[in-house]
């Protein structure tokens, strides 16, 4: 098979096999991507189980879309909380570390210019944004991007400050002390879920996006 | 399970002024440990998710143990983070919650009511003097006050102000093993608590007998209290009656039903 398309084709060959030119997302950033999205969902899931048990405002999450069913929900959940949090923190420190060292994310999130977000968000809303060059991000996927991560890097820093509000005393003061940074967890949390209603929906609106994201091109 | 029912039974002969149907009633509800049970029950709603993505890739005990080693796993990296000089912060007089809020796993009348007069303090395992203290000695040991924070597992927090013994104060005066691994709390109730030696060692770790300069009430943990402020509000003990230095971890109520072990903060 593939000795057949490399008789048709043979000066295409070296191009798709080397691969840097069309791969749009390396392995690393898949790998990340969707190790994030267990680990984002656990900890969303477990973590909606947990407000429960000492809400902040006026309505509790149905505990049928949490995890962590044990005895009032609380015990299970903390557990799995507390276990996702590990896969979170290192696969999110790997993923930003290595965004930072191979310069993906200056070269893929910015700059991100407010005359560019508006100009190609109304492009998106009258179906004129073209998504021909996947390599690209436009202004808005930058955006949301960028926004994300920083919502994730405060959930994290938020959490480990109600995690260790004495031996992490430091990090809670920053976010105003325990009480305070319950809030700022909570709002990392919307800001997240947030995020995920429009990315998903893009996800599924350019599925070749998709595709990529999987198989790499 | 089994030493901690029979220093249960014990302390029902040993403390007057415990409601015994009380106890019983909380010897019942530690008989089936339950916490495996639940967590079953826990990993469920995970095991519907797969079922439901068609794919059974999470058998149900496996993701219960793999859970609990995790837990362990905490408590041994809470154990490193736990620096035994950092003290929690402290808060004027201002800053406490007014009302404090009661919290127990029964309603506050079902609290139990101890018997100062004739309250003795059980102290025992490895301690060179077992004497039992009454709280006449124990009001006359030299006392602190603390106004720190309380935050409980259920994620809210209050502050109060604890007036008290250094528990390590105590500890070096009743001659106890401060090599030893554990202190183990029984209360009044049926409740217990074993917590680690360094936290026991902490300057801030207390046996409390005041709350808000006022005589330790009912609803706090009359006569005495266990108050850590470097440990989650479960893993601070009320109406201890028994204090035993241990090289055994003897467990505790809500450690045994799946909360975390070591539970600083
Ligand atoms: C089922 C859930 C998810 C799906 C289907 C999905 C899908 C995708 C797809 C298709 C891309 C590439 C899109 C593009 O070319 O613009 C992408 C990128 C990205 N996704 Fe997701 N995603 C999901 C969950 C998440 C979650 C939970 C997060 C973080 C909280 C996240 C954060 C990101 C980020 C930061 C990028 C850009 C990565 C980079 O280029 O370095 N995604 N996702």
């Amino acid at each position: 098979m593939s000795s057949e398309i490399a008789d048709a084709k043979p000066t295409d060959l070296p191009k798709v096999s080397s691969g840097s030119a069309v791969v749009i997302h390396p392995r690393w950033v898949r790998i990340t991507h969707w190790i994030n999205v267990i680990a984002m969902f656990v900890m969303i899931t477990s973590g909606w189980r947990i407000y429960n048990a000492s809400p902040l405002f006026a309505f509790t999450f149905p505990p049928a879309i949490t995890i962590g069913d044990a005895l009032d929900g609380l015990p299970g959940a903390l557990l799995w909380h507390f276990a996702a949090m590990w896969l979170l923190a290192v696969n999110g420190a790997t993923y930003v570390a290595l965004g930072i060292l191979t310069g993906r994310f200056r070269r893929k999130l910015l700059p991100i210019r407010p005359m560019d977000v508006i100009r190609d968000l109304s492009a998106a809303l009258t179906g004129k944004l073209s998504h021909d060059d996947l390599s690209v991000y436009n202004a808005v996927q930058r955006l949301l991007y960028a926004g994300v991560i920083a919502a994730g890097v405060v959930a994290v820093a938020s959490g480990v400050s109600i995690w260790k509000p004495v031996q992490f005393q430091e990090v809670a003061a920053v976010f105003g002390g325990y009480d305070a940074a319950r809030f700022v967890h909570f709002f990392a949390m919307a800001t997240i879920v947030g995020f995920l209603l429009i990315h998903i929906t893009l996800a599924i609106l350019v599925p070749k996006s998709l595709r990529a994201m999987i198989l790499g091109r | 399970m089994e030493p901690e029912e029979r220093l249960m039974s014990k302390a029902r002969k040993v403390i007057p002024g415990v409601d015994p149907k009380l106890l019983i009633k909380d010897a019942a509800k530690l008989l089936p440990n339950p916490a495996r049970r639940l967590f079953l029950r826990g990993a469920t709603s995970l095991g519907a998710i797969t079922l439901l993505t068609g794919c059974d890739i999470v058998d149900e005990e496996s993701a219960a143990k793999a859970l609990l080693t995790i837990s362990r796993f905490n408590d041994r990296v809470q154990a490193l983070l736990f620096n035994p000089d950092k003290l929690a912060p402290t808060y004027p007089e201002s800053a406490i919650t007014r009302p404090f809020p009661f919290n127990g796993y029964y309603p506050e009348e079902d609290a139990p009511e101890v018997d100062g007069e004739t309250y003795m303090l059980e102290v025992g395992g490895l301690v060179e003097n077992k004497k039992p203290w009454t709280l006449e000695e124990l009001y006359a040991l030299p006392q602190e006050k603390q106004i720190t924070r309380h935050v409980c597992v259920e994620g809210w927090s209050a502050i109060g102000s604890w007036t008290g013994t250094p528990l390590r104060d105590f500890l070096k005066r009743v001659g106890a093993d401060l090599t030893a691994k554990y202190v183990w709390f029984q209360c009044a109730e049926g409740y217990s608590n074993t917590i680690d030696m360094p936290t026991a060692l902490h300057p801030q770790t207390q046996m409390t007998f005041r709350f808000d300069n006022e005589i330790l009430p009912r609803k706090y943990g009359f006569p005495m209290k266990i108050r850590i402020p470097t440990k989650l509000g479960f893993k601070n003990p009320k109406y201890v009656i028994g204090m035993h230095v241990l090289n055994q971890d003897l467990g505790g109520y809500w450690e045994d039903r799946g909360y975390n072990w070591f539970s600083g903060i």
